[in-house]
Parts: structure tokens; sequence; C-alpha cells
């Protein structure tokens, strides 16, 4: 019983990190309606930058919050500069953007910081496991700040006059230009705020999995898993679906297809939603009458 | 009219999509806190006018507002000016509430009496408060033009353009909400520009009127002379 609690808790830490990169996913679908399959590589980027601040020195929180800084640039950039240009494109376009841009920031990132796989610290450190062997510091921790993070965001955009007109030039571009929104500069803090809310991930279970330049590949097939399950289109579902996913995939390795076929589950649910539910288990209806 | 001051001043504008030219070099004046009237029939040309001035459409020519060229200037720019669109399909955000749609209407303003101009919007639409924590999407026709107008106003602007607001509504909605403009031309002093099909309405309400035909002006004047005149109706207003 105590080994199934464990999977249990250990599913909601890795859940948390495939919550936050589902919500990245979301973020960035309800703005453009693309799935930017380059946002694990993105995060995988900022965590090379984050292990470079801590290795040249500076303070664990002190690197945290400057690459998440750093990452938001990021973002905001390749908005400015990449997706701009190619915004009224067909969809195929913006597929060729992602995948060239998933290439090229995987392999520049393996060409600057190496391939080979590097240990990244965990703030939270302790000696062995804590409540009877439940549960590792790093597990609790890392679950600590993702929901941090993931309840920032709501607040964030829930209740300040800045994220409601992200989420109305997200909906309506065209009515939001006409109260005065800047769409153009919303998408590029869309951008800024995935790419952020990605390096939290990246950096949190990098201790778990180790860092090379892949890192994020499989995350992003589970984070992605997860956002169909909850609903692309509902960031409060993709959320739920990437703990679900977390948990499903931790108890199915243990209990039921082992270790090795663990990515298998992903791939299931992403074809199991695609056929039997594509709005997800709480995708978005909305009423309209005219 | 050369002494009064003109709010809005058009010439020669040209506009339309892709290699499709819809206006043809069209002249027309706002004045300030009056009502003007575009009418037309159906693809006159009406709604491309109101996109070519928010810039929402390739556009040529000249566009004055408040002495100021605003040709080819991005549509949030222009609304930041202080021009509010009511666009055709009235632009609601449908997936969020009454009041986060009040909230983005008011989205540019600093200034402390955005709370006063709620108090005011819901004494001149008593139904939107009611539906305030409501998704916008949920209300009828008739609410959502509401809510549309609304929103227009609650951005303090000094030049209102409204796309068709009696369109798709019964007959008691649209005096209701005709009413409710009279007012807002009495005690707001923003000035009009009015897109109708329904001319006689539109007639009653304006104070000039602007006869738009394949995407010229065929003719313009007073409103109530236009109102009287029986060849301009039989011709152009069908009515």
């Amino acid at each position: 019983m105590d080994g199934f609690a464990h999977q249990l808790i250990a599913g909601i830490a890795t859940g948390g990190i495939y919550a936050s990169v589902a919500l990245a996913l979301v973020m960035i679908y309800q703005a453009t309606h693309h799935v930017n399959f380059a946002q694990g590589e993105m995060a995988t980027l900022s965590t090379f930058i984050a292990l470079t601040m801590i290795q040249a020195g500076l303070p664990y929180w002190v690197a945290f919050f400057a690459t998440l800084v750093v990452s938001f640039i990021i973002g905001a950039l390749v908005e400015r500069i990449l997706m701009r240009p190619v915004q009224n494109a067909p969809v195929l376009t913006h597929v060729g953007v992602f995948i060239g841009m998933l290439l090229i920031i995987s392999n520049a990132t393996g060409w600057v910081f190496g391939h080979t796989t590097k240990a990244f610290p965990t703030p939270f450190q302790s000696d062995g496991l804590l409540f009877g062997g439940l549960v590792s510091a790093h597990e609790l921790g890392s679950t600590a700040v993702t929901l941090a993070v993931l309840i920032l965001v709501y607040l964030f955009f829930a209740h300040t006059s800045l994220g409601l007109a992200m989420r109305a030039a997200a909906y309506n571009p065209r009515s939001a230009r006409l109260v005065g929104i800047r769409v153009g500069w919303m998408l590029a803090l869309g951008w800024g705020l995935a790419a952020a809310i990605g390096s939290v991930a990246g950096m949190m279970v990098a201790p778990a999995v180790f860092l090379d330049p892949n890192m994020m590949l499989g995350i992003l097939l589970y984070a992605f898993a997860g956002a169909l399950l909850g609903g692309i289109d509902n960031p409060a579902g993709a959320v739920g679906g990437g703990f679900a996913v977390g948990v499903l995939e931790n108890l199915a390795g243990a209990y039921v297809v082992g270790t090795e076929l663990k990515l298998t589950v992903a791939l299931v649910i992403i074809i199991g939603v695609l056929v039997v539910r594509p709005s997800g288990l709480f995708g978005r209806v909305v009423f309209s009458r005219v | 009219m050369g002494m009064t001051r003109m709010l809005l001043e058009v010439k020669g504008l040209r506009g339309g999509y892709g290699p499709i030219q819809v206006l043809h070099g069209i002249d027309f004046l706002v004045e300030q806190g009056s009502v003007t009237a575009l009418l037309g029939a159906n693809g006159a040309g009406k709604t491309t006018t109101l996109r070519a001035l928010c810039g929402m459409i390739r556009t040529e020519g000249e566009i004055l507002f408040q002495g100021q060229r605003i040709t080819g200037m991005a549509t949030e720019e222009i609304a930041r000016l202080g021009v509010a669109h009511v666009p055709d399909g009235r632009g609601t955000f449908m997936e969020l509430t009454v009041e986060e749609n009040f909230r983005l209407g008011a989205y540019t303003r600093r200034d402390g009496e955005v709370q006063a101009d709620f108090a005011r919007m819901w004494e001149w639409f008593p139904r939107l408060k009611q539906r305030w924590k409501q998704q916008a999407g949920t209300l009828s026709g008739g609410e959502q033009q509401m809510l549309a107008i609304a929103r227009a106003l609650l951005m303090r602007p000094k030049l209102l353009l409204l796309d068709e607001p009696s369109f798709g509504l019964a007959p008691l909605i649209v005096q209701e909400i005709f009413g409710i403009m009279r007012r807002i031309r009495e005690e707001s002093g923003v000035g009009i520009l009015l897109v109708e099909q329904n001319a006689n309405l539109a007639l009653e309400l304006a104070d000039r009127a602007y006869l738009l035909e394949t995407g010229s002006i065929v003719t313009s004047g007073p409103a109530a002379e236009i109102r009287q005149d029986e060849a301009i109706r039989r011709a152009y207003l069908g009515y």
C-alpha cells in the first residue's frame, strides 16, 4: 500500500510538470490556434541557461528568477521575429516554423552546451525520503513550485486587466483592437509567459530526469496528452489533464505496462481522446445566440 | 458650416478587399455632437466605409479625425484616439461575461471615473446589470446590441460608429435601442456616424444623411429634407 501511495504522489509531482507545459501549450493555442511543438525545446534551452548561471556561481534562486526573465524575453522575441511575419499564413507554414524551431533550438542547444547528460541541482535538499518514505524533498518542493506558478497564472488571467486584455485578444482579436488593445503585444506577452512557465517545468524536472538537449521530448508528449485530455482550449482543463496524465503514467508504469512502455500511455491517451471526445473532458462549450 | 468644428472629415476615400475596390472615392463630414446617417442598400459599401475609417481594411484617401490624419493607422491606435466602433455582428466577446466586456470597454482609460460610467450604463441599460455575471454569448440579440453600445461608450469616445444597430432585432427592441441612442446624443455629446438599412428609423434620429450607392455618394443633405423628398425616397430608400 505504501508503494501505491508513493507512486501516486510521484505521479502528482510529474503531473505538475506536465500541467505547466500543457498550460504553456494551451496559452499559445488559444491565441494562435496552433500547437507550439518547440515549447519543450524552448524549456530545455532555458534549463541550460539556468545551469550555466548556477555553474557561474549564482545562488539557485537568483538563477531561477533570472532564467524566468530571460525565458520570457526569448519567448517574446520568438513571437516578434519568427511568428509575426507568418501570422496570417496557412497552417502548414506554422507547422513548418514550429518544426524548424524545434530542430534549430535542439541542435543549437547541443552544440553550445554539449550533448552529454548533465546533473541539475535541486534547491530542495534532504537525505532520504520524507513522511515515512512517501515522498522525496524534491518531489514535494517541485510540486509546490509548479502549483504556485499555476495559481499565479490563474490569478493573473482572472483578476488583472492585462490578463483580461490577453484573453480578449486571444478570443477575438478584431474586437480587441476596436477597444484599443494592442493585440500584437498581447501575443508577444503570451509567448513570453508560456516560455517562462515552460522554463519552470524544465528546471523542476531536470534534477529527476537529468539534463540533455532532448530532455523535454517525452515530457512534451505527456503534456500534449494532458492538454488534449482536459481540452486544448481550456487552461484549467489542461492543467487538470496534465496532473491526471502524470498519475496515470506513473501507476501504469508501476503496475500495468512497466516503465519501458510508459510513453505508450501518452500516445494511447492522445489517440483515445481524439477518437472518442476531440474537445477533451472539459472542452469549452461556447453558447452563442444570434 | 465652415465655422463648426468638424469631428471627422473624409475626402476621396477608397478602399476594398484584396483586388476588389468597394469604395470609389467618397467624401463626407461628421460634426461634433451630431448624428450623421450613412444610408444605402445592401452592398452599397456602408460597412466597408466604417471598416476603412478604423483601419480594418486597405484604405486610400484623406481621413481627418479632429484635424489629425488617421489614414493607414493601426485599428487599436485609432480606437485610442477616441473612435469607438460597434461593428457588424456587434463584436461582443462571447466567451467573457458582461462585466468583463464592460471592463474591456474601459481598458485604455486611466481616469478615475470608470465606476461612475459603469453606473451610468446600468441606468441606460438596466438589463445588462441583471446579466452582470453571465456569459455574453447567452444574451439575447437585443441585449447583445445594448452590450456592444455600452462597451463602445465606456471608451468615452468622441466619435461613435454604429453598424446597423437594428439588424435582426424585433421592432420593440429596435425602438428601445433608438430611444437610448437619442439619450446618448443629448447626454454625452458624442458624435455618431450611423449606418442603417432601415432608412426611416435612421432619418428620424440623424441631423444629416448621406446616400451611398455602389461605393459612391449619390446625394446628401439635412436628414429632415431627405425624409421629405419623395424622389430620393423612391429612388434610393425604397419606401
